[in-house]
């Protein structure tokens, strides 16, 4: 590749061709704000907060999108450059009304960071959208247009995701994000939105106005369960380093707000793995409703619901992690705590959005209770710790309650793409052949490419399975199938969110592929470390099927199991600004 | 000689007509240059400006030349296709004609949106591919990576003409003006080029004998005051004359910003935000001049496209010249 050279604040540096502005100042250490960018979105150009000035043009030059070339002399923060970012950035705030308290990004907000950095005053001009109302996506996400800043980034995320539920609307100053009226398009709540806004203009519903409710019913035992994935993200809320394993310090936090018990989704995942197993051998063996589809993930079963119904037969019946740990709370470890079931509280803490739909599917009840009665995202826990003062960085690491809290390392790496299928793998191989793997790590399916595919040889039989993360991409695969029906699949592992669970809609901001792996990192040390690493051979799986599940067949089955419809299309409402 | 067309273009000297002035023959030279087996050109009859008349002028008098001008860019650069891209009013009274005219040509019509911005270049690249015409970032420029990321040339109505002209020998160094305002001789004139703005109201008959200043380059170009029109039109070639005894300079701004606010593509900050709190600024009593020349700068030097770029020279000059300083004028 060519080499050239060129100044930046007077700065010789030498580099390859090719890159933009904002690249090469960031590999040498100079800092060019950038807003409106995402790294997993494409470069628009629009905020024009990292204008630059280049010597010998006649007008100030984005650093995000301009190429970097020979002998370029390039001031970031002269003058010129300091006034019409100050000037820019008070555009942006003109647009944006400020609610930080309530913000998803609270204590990291862009915003504001570059607000004071460049001494913008935030208020110069009046707020214009103050009286632009809320979208509320059928009571699941919402969006608070009056905070846009208009850099479309949610619609680019959307349209990615398959989705394209979030549109433009006119032009100039009149426009507008608005949901879309198509009405063969509805949302799937994967919550990429949140993820992607600068502004904070999106939320989940409960984000922050009802994270208190849970533990304000005095004369209930709530029950908290925490998923795979959030034990190497809370961390980062906390200023602790990506990816750190903090699953111990979550126990604590948890019982300091005052739940009663604490267990780990993890465990359910393992009853996922082998209830799972057993559907997909029975699959094989009859040839029928092949290939076999996921279902842990609330969005991906909505999309195949809404938009490809004819696929339905084709999801796993079993029913998610979640869902497994809220039904056995209420019926298996009721009876043995000699509790009444219906004093019980179930409250998940999930990385995502559409888990707080998933638990409002009727079909999901264990006699006639909801089996989660209450979902929080990785965010909200965070808030309510920050809320209550509890300094999550000093907390003594604690044991999570029996039973549930020893899993797999099968069940751990749930929460990032691929772990589904590797624990499927590892407890289906030793199933079907009665032989154990040499090597149970799957590396092939691992990481956060788009597509990845195997060839598998289960004793005599070779079978292909696919480990798709981002719906978008998952969206081009059921046509592809649907094209060439030719090509078998076995299995299919869908995740909504890029990386899995680890980058789904209820995490932290900000998120990057950088931060996604080391989330995904934390999680396979921990499979790695874990004596125990097949689903199947988890004492407490074993001890719950012969114990209960196995003498009480109907029940099980509504623990385990579940049903799919076609979806409506789930309603608009708009909620005034004052 | 159609395959010397590009030396011929260099001699004349032609520059682009639809508003940047870009030297017709560079941008010929660097189509052509580009590989790929499929071109595109685009004959762009937008002429969404309401100042400018010249698109229509020429369609109705010169269309077998302006067809003559794309068939020599068709020649001239192999494997091309070319679209007449027409506002809707003109697509509505010459469509039939264009296609009479091509026939066996590889000639498509094509339908502008009523976006004014549909006529910018890289919008009109969006537009054709069915997408929302808005600018999109350059480089890359069109003549490297335009329609379905073909190379694709972009010249306007006007530019085809005078190809045709310059291949014909019959280029006289000219180019099309259109004059309107408080003036009696209105219309579209062909007059020789860079010709000083006083020298055109003379030729034609229409310089004030009152006070008055000048709108030259289109409703977002620059404002002139009599002693500053010894100069050549810049970018679009057109001239509009405001008598200085009944025109309110502040309801004039407010008119080219309600303009600029609904026309604008929204996509960046300066200009969405900039002109509207630009037109905010101008229906107040008093001007904040800190808080215009703020604007006027990210305008001019911060906006994606041209677009928000020449709103905020345009305006700047209204206000430097005409309203700052001025007591006597009234908001309304």
């Amino acid at each position: 590749m060519a080499k050239i050279t060129l100044k930046i604040n007077n700065i010789k540096i030498e580099t390859d061709s090719g890159k933009t502005i904002a690249q090469v100042a960031k590999e040498n250490g100079i800092y060019i704000p950038l807003l409106c960018s995402h790294p997993d979105l494409k470069i628009k150009p629009n905020c024009r907060v990292c204008s630059v000035e280049i010597r010998n043009q006649k007008r100030l030059t984005p650093a995000c999108s301009t190429i970097a070339t020979d002998g370029m002399e390039i001031l970031t923060a002269s003058p010129r450059v300091k006034k019409a970012r100050k000037t820019n950035l008070e555009l942006i705030f003109a647009q944006h009304k400020e609610e930080c308290s309530d913000c998803v990004w609270l204590s990291n907000c862009q915003l504001l960071k570059l607000a004071e950095e460049n001494k913008a005053t935030i208020n110069r001009f009046n707020d214009r959208k103050t009286d632009y109302p809320i979208y509320s996506f059928n009571g699941v996400i919402e969006f608070d247009s009056s905070k846009c800043i208009d850099c479309r980034n949610c619609v680019e995320v959307c349209k990615n995701q398959g989705v394209g539920y979030l549109e433009v609307y006119k032009r100039g100053h009149e426009m507008k994000i608005l949901p879309t009226e198509k009405k063969h398009i509805d949302c799937i709540y994967c919550g990429q939105c949140i993820n992607h806004c600068p502004a904070g203009a999106f939320e989940a519903i409960g984000e922050f106005e009802t994270i208190e409710r849970p533990l304000q019913e005095k004369d209930k035992i709530v029950v908290a369960q925490f998923a795979p994935s959030i034990r190497t993200s809370i961390g980062e809320e906390f200023d602790i380093e990506y990816g750190k394993v903090v699953t111990g310090k979550i126990v604590s936090a948890l019982k300091k707000l005052g739940f009663d018990y604490v267990f780990d989704t993890s465990v359910c995942a393992d009853f996922t793995t082998t209830e799972e197993s057993k559907e997909v051998i029975e699959r094989i063996e009859s040839g029928k409703k092949l290939p076999i589809l996921t279902s842990c993930c609330p969005s991906w079963v909505r999309y195949i619901e809404y938009y490809y119904p004819e696929f339905i037969p084709n999801l796993t019946t079993v029913r998610s992690p979640q869902e497994i740990l809220g039904g056995l709370i209420k019926t298996y470890w009721a009876k043995e705590q000699k509790i009444n079931s219906k004093k019980i509280r179930v409250v998940s803490i999930m990385p995502c959005t559409a888990k707080k739909f998933e638990i409002s599917r009727s079909e999901l009840s264990v006699k006639g209770m909801p089996s989660v009665d209450c979902v929080l995202t990785t965010r909200e826990l965070a808030r309510l710790l920050k809320k209550h003062k509890i300094n999550f960085d000093k907390l003594k690491p604690q044991n999570i309650d029996n039973i549930f809290g020893e899993p797999s390392g099968a069940g751990v790496i749930y929460g990032a793409s691929g772990g589904v299928m590797e624990s499927a793998f590892r407890t289906t191989y030793e199933k079907l052949t009665k032989t154990k793997l040499e090597k149970i790590e799957f590396e092939s399916i691992r990481g956060l490419k788009e597509t990845k595919e195997a060839e598998l040889a289960i004793g005599d039989q070779s079978s292909r399975i696919a480990v798709i993360n981002g719906l978008g991409n998952a969206k081009n695969f059921i046509e592809k199938l649907k094209s060439n029906p030719d090509k078998k699949y076995t299995c299919v592992e869908v995740m909504a969110c890029r990386g899995g669970c680890i980058g789904g809609g209820g995490q932290p901001l900000p998120v990057s592929d950088e931060i996604r792996l080391a989330r995904a990192n934390g999680l396979y040390e921990i499979d790695d470390k874990t004596e125990i690493r097949r689903a199947h051979e988890n004492p407490i799986v074993k001890k719950i099927y012969s114990e209960f599940l196995d003498k009480n067949k109907h029940l099980a089955h509504s623990i385990l199991h579940t049903n799919y419809h076609g979806q409506k299309r789930g309603k608009v409402t708009k909620i005034s600004n004052y | 000689m159609p395959s010397d067309i590009i030396t011929q273009l260099k001699q004349s000297n032609l520059s682009g007509r639809g508003g940047a002035g870009f030297s017709t023959a560079l941008k010929w030279e660097i189509f052509k240059a580009t590989p790929s087996n499929l071109k595109y050109i685009v004959c762009n009859a937008s002429e969404g400006d309401p100042q400018l008349s010249k698109d229509g002028y020429i369609l109705k008098h010169h269309l077998k030349d302006v067809i003559h001008g794309m068939k020599i860019a068709l020649n001239c650069f192999p494997g091309s296709r070319a679209y007449f891209y027409l506002k809707n009013d003109y697509y509505k009274k010459y469509s039939g004609q264009i296609k009479k005219l091509t026939e066996n040509l590889p000639i498509a019509l094509f339908k502008k949106p009523s976006d004014y911005l549909a006529g910018e270049e890289t919008a009109i690249l969006e537009a054709i591919e069915g997408k929302k015409p808005e600018p999109r970032p350059k480089p890359p420029y069109p003549s490297e990576k335009g329609i379905f990321e073909k190379p694709t040339l972009i010249n306007n109505v006007e530019t085809f003409y005078f190809v045709s002209q310059i291949a014909k020998n019959q280029y006289y160094n000219e180019r099309f003006y259109c004059l309107s305002g408080d003036i009696k001789n209105k219309g579209v004139f062909k007059l020789k080029d860079k010709l000083t703005i006083r020298e055109i109201l003379k030729e034609t008959k229409n310089l004030p004998q009152y006070e008055f200043f000048v709108q030259s380059g289109g409703t977002l170009g620059e404002f002139l005051l009599e002693n500053e029109i010894d100069q050549p039109v810049s970018g679009l070639g057109s001239i509009v004359v405001y008598d200085k005894r009944i025109t309110n300079p502040v309801l004039l701004a407010q008119k080219i910003l309600k303009f600029v606010i609904y026309q604008n593509c929204d996509k960046c900050t300066p200009c969405r935000e900039g002109t509207y709190r630009l037109s905010e600024e101008f229906l107040k009593k008093k001007f904040d001049k800190n808080i215009l020349t703020d604007l006027f700068s990210v305008l001019e030097d911060t906006t994606l496209c041209p677009l928000g770029m020449i709103a905020g020279s345009s305006i700047s000059s209204l206000y430097f010249k005409l309203i700052n300083g001025k007591n006597n004028l009234k908001n309304k």
